[in-house]
C-alpha cells in the first residue's frame, strides 16, 4: 500500500491509498479536481500533468521520450513534472506528494 | 487489401521533406507532416493563427460560403480562453452517468435494429443517424430533432458536384437561426439556451457569436464522427479476432478507442494562417500563407509510433493527435470517445461478427496525396450473438 496526497491548485490536500494502477487512474477514481485522465492514460493528452515533490522526483523511473515531448508544450511545466498517467504505483512511493499543475 | 485498410500516403514526403504542398481555390496549404512540427506548430498561435479570416483555416477553405466566425475554433487567445471557459463544461457532460446511460439506450437500440435486418448501409443508414441521436444528447434537445439533421444528408457543408456548398450552409444557418429564436422565447435547459444566458467579458454575446458556437458543434462533430463509427465497424468486420477480445477483455476497449482514432484520423488535417516569416523544416513561409496541421500523417510518425500502420488494440503508449493538439484540442472530444466506447461495448455483448457486402471507398485528394478517409457507402450485415 502506497499513501499518495494531491495538493490541487485550489489548495485542497486529498490522501489516497492504493497499491497498483496508475496515479493519474488513482486521482481521476477520486474525482481529484485538475487531473481529468482524458485519453485513459495512453499519453495523449496532458490532462494529468502533475508537479512531484523534489524529495521523490528522483525516486521515480524517469520519463520517456515520448512523455518529455508532451510535457515540453505545456505552458505550467517545471523540472518536476511528470503526466501521472504514466507513474505506476508501488510501495515505492509511499508517502509522495504531487501537485496538480492545472 | 482489406476494405478496413487505410493508407498512408505521406510516408514517403514526411519522410525525404516533412512538408507537403496542395492547392485550395487558388489558396496553397504547405501541409506540415511530422509528429513533432505538427504538435510545435499547433502549440505556436501566434506564428501560425487560427482567428484569421473566417473559413481560411478549413481545408478545403470555407471563406466563400461563410462569414461566421466559428468560435471557439476560429479565435485565438487570450480571447480563445474566455470563450472556450464558457462552452468547456458543458462539451464535458459526456462523462457523466446519466449522459453514458442514455448514450447505451441510443446505440443499443441502433444495434438491435441493424441487427433485426437482412444488411445495414453503414454511412447514411447507420453512422448518420447515430451520430445526430447522440448529438441531441450534447445539444439536450428532444431525440425528435434528429430526424431534420438525418434528413441533410452526410455532408452539411459539401455535396458531391462541390466541395464547398453554399446552398447547404444555408440550411445549418437557417435551422440554427429558428432554434436560437425559439430558445430566446421559451428558454430551456438546451445548449442554445446556455449560450443566451452566458456573459463573455461582462455582456451578453451576440447573436453572431452563439451562431458561430452552435455551427462548430454541427459541422465540426458530423464527417468526422461518422468517419470514426464507419471505419470501426469495417475495421471489426476485417477482424472478427478483435471483436472477440474485445468481449474477453473489456478493459482494453478505452485503450481501442484511442487507437481507432489514431489509426483512422477522421480529420485529416486542420489549417493555420502564417502571421510572420518563419520556416518549417527549413520551408519558407510567408506572412498570410497558409499551412495545415496534418494529423492523419503525424498519426503514422514510425519515429513516435511503434508499427504505426497497424492497429494495435491495446496501444499503451498512444501519443495521438486525431482530436488536435494544444488551445484548440477538440471541444467535442469527450462525446466522441464517448461514442465509441460505448458503440464497443453495444457490439461485444450483441454481435458475434459482421460482414461486408459491398464498399464504396471515399478517397479525399490533397495535391499529390490521395488519402483514403472512409466511405461514401458500405454494405453490412450484423450476426447476433446466438443465445
Amino acid at each position: 500500500m502506497a499513501k499518495i496526497t494531491f495538493i490541487t491548485r485550489d489548495n485542497e490536500t486529498i490522501t489516497l491509498e492504493a497499491s497498483s494502477g496508475s496515479i493519474m487512474e488513482l486521482a481521476r477514481d477520486h474525482n481529484v479536481k485538475g487531473i481529468d485522465g482524458d485519453c485513459g492514460g495512453v499519453c495523449s493528452c496532458a490532462t494529468c500533468h502533475v508537479h512531484v515533490a523534489p524529495e521523490y522526483f528522483s525516486k521515480l523511473k524517469a520519463a520517456e521520450e515520448i512523455e518529455k515531448d508532451m510535457l515540453e508544450f505545456e505552458d505550467t511545466t517545471n523540472e518536476f513534472s511528470r503526466l501521472s498517467c504514466q507513474l505506476q504505483i508501488s510501495e515505492a512511493l509511499d508517502g509522495i506528494t504531487l501537485k496538480v499543475a492545472n | 487489401m482489406k476494405k478496413s485498410e487505410l493508407n498512408d500516403p505521406f510516408e514517403q514526403a514526411r519522410l525525404e521533406k516533412g512538408y507537403g504542398e496542395m492547392d485550395d481555390q487558388n489558396d496553397p496549404v504547405v501541409m506540415v507532416l511530422r509528429h513533432k512540427d505538427v504538435r510545435r506548430c499547433a502549440h505556436n498561435w501566434k506564428t501560425f493563427q487560427s482567428g484569421a479570416q473566417p473559413g481560411r483555416i478549413v481545408v478545403p477553405s470555407e471563406v466563400y460560403i461563410r462569414d461566421t466566425r466559428q468560435i471557439p475554433f476560429e479565435v485565438d487567445p487570450p480571447a480563445h480562453g474566455a470563450y472556450r471557459a464558457l462552452v468547456e463544461d458543458w462539451f464535458r457532460r459526456p462523462l457523466t452517468p446519466a449522459y453514458e446511460v442514455q448514450l447505451k439506450a441510443q446505440i443499443d437500440l441502433a444495434i438491435e435494429e441493424a441487427l433485426s435486418r437482412e444488411s445495414v448501409e453503414a454511412v447514411e443508414g447507420f453512422s448518420l443517424p447515430l451520430q445526430s441521436r447522440a448529438l441531441t444528447l450534447l445539444l439536450n434537445v428532444p431525440l425528435a430533432e434528429a430526424e431534420e439533421w438525418i434528413s441533410w444528408g452526410v455532408h452539411v457543408f459539401r455535396s458531391e458536384e462541390s466541395k464547398t456548398d453554399a446552398s447547404k450552409a444555408n440550411i445549418l444557418y437557417d435551422y440554427i437561426d429558428q432554434e436560437i429564436d425559439k430558445a430566446l422565447e421559451n428558454p430551456g435547459d438546451d445548449l442554445y439556451s446556455v449560450l443566451l444566458a452566458a456573459e463573455y467579458e461582462g455582456r451578453k454575446l451576440t447573436r453572431e457569436e452563439i451562431k458561430g458556437v452552435m455551427v462548430l458543434t454541427f459541422a465540426g462533430g458530423r464527417d468526422t464522427i461518422i468517419n470514426y463509427v464507419t471505419n470501426a465497424i469495417t475495421y471489426l468486420a476485417d477482424h472478427p479476432q478483435s471483436l472477440e477480445r474485445m468481449r474477453k477483455e473489456p478493459e482494453i476497449i478505452s485503450k481501442a478507442v484511442e487507437e481507432f482514432v489514431r489509426y483512422f484520423s477522421p480529420l485529416t488535417h486542420m489549417g493555420r494562417v502564417v502571421t510572420e516569416d518563419t520556416q518549417v523544416c527549413a520551408h519558407a513561409l510567408k506572412p498570410d500563407s497558409r499551412i495545415s496541421l496534418c494529423w492523419a500523417s503525424a498519426n503514422r510518425d514510425a519515429s513516435v509510433f511503434d508499427n504505426p500502420n497497424e492497429v494495435v488494440l491495446d496501444r499503451k503508449v498512444n501519443p495521438h493527435v486525431a482530436f488536435g493538439f494544444s488551445h484548440h484540442k477538440c471541444l467535442g472530444q469527450h462525446h466522441a470517445r464517448q461514442i465509441m466506447k460505448t458503440l464497443l461495448q453495444s457490439l461485444t455483448e450483441k454481435v458475434a461478427s459482421i460482414d461486408i457486402l459491398d464498399a464504396k471507398a471515399n478517397v479525399e485528394q490533397w495535391g499529390d496525396f490521395d488519402r483514403k478517409v472512409g466511405f461514401h457507402s458500405i454494405q453490412v450485415k450484423l450476426n447476433p450473438i446466438q443465445k
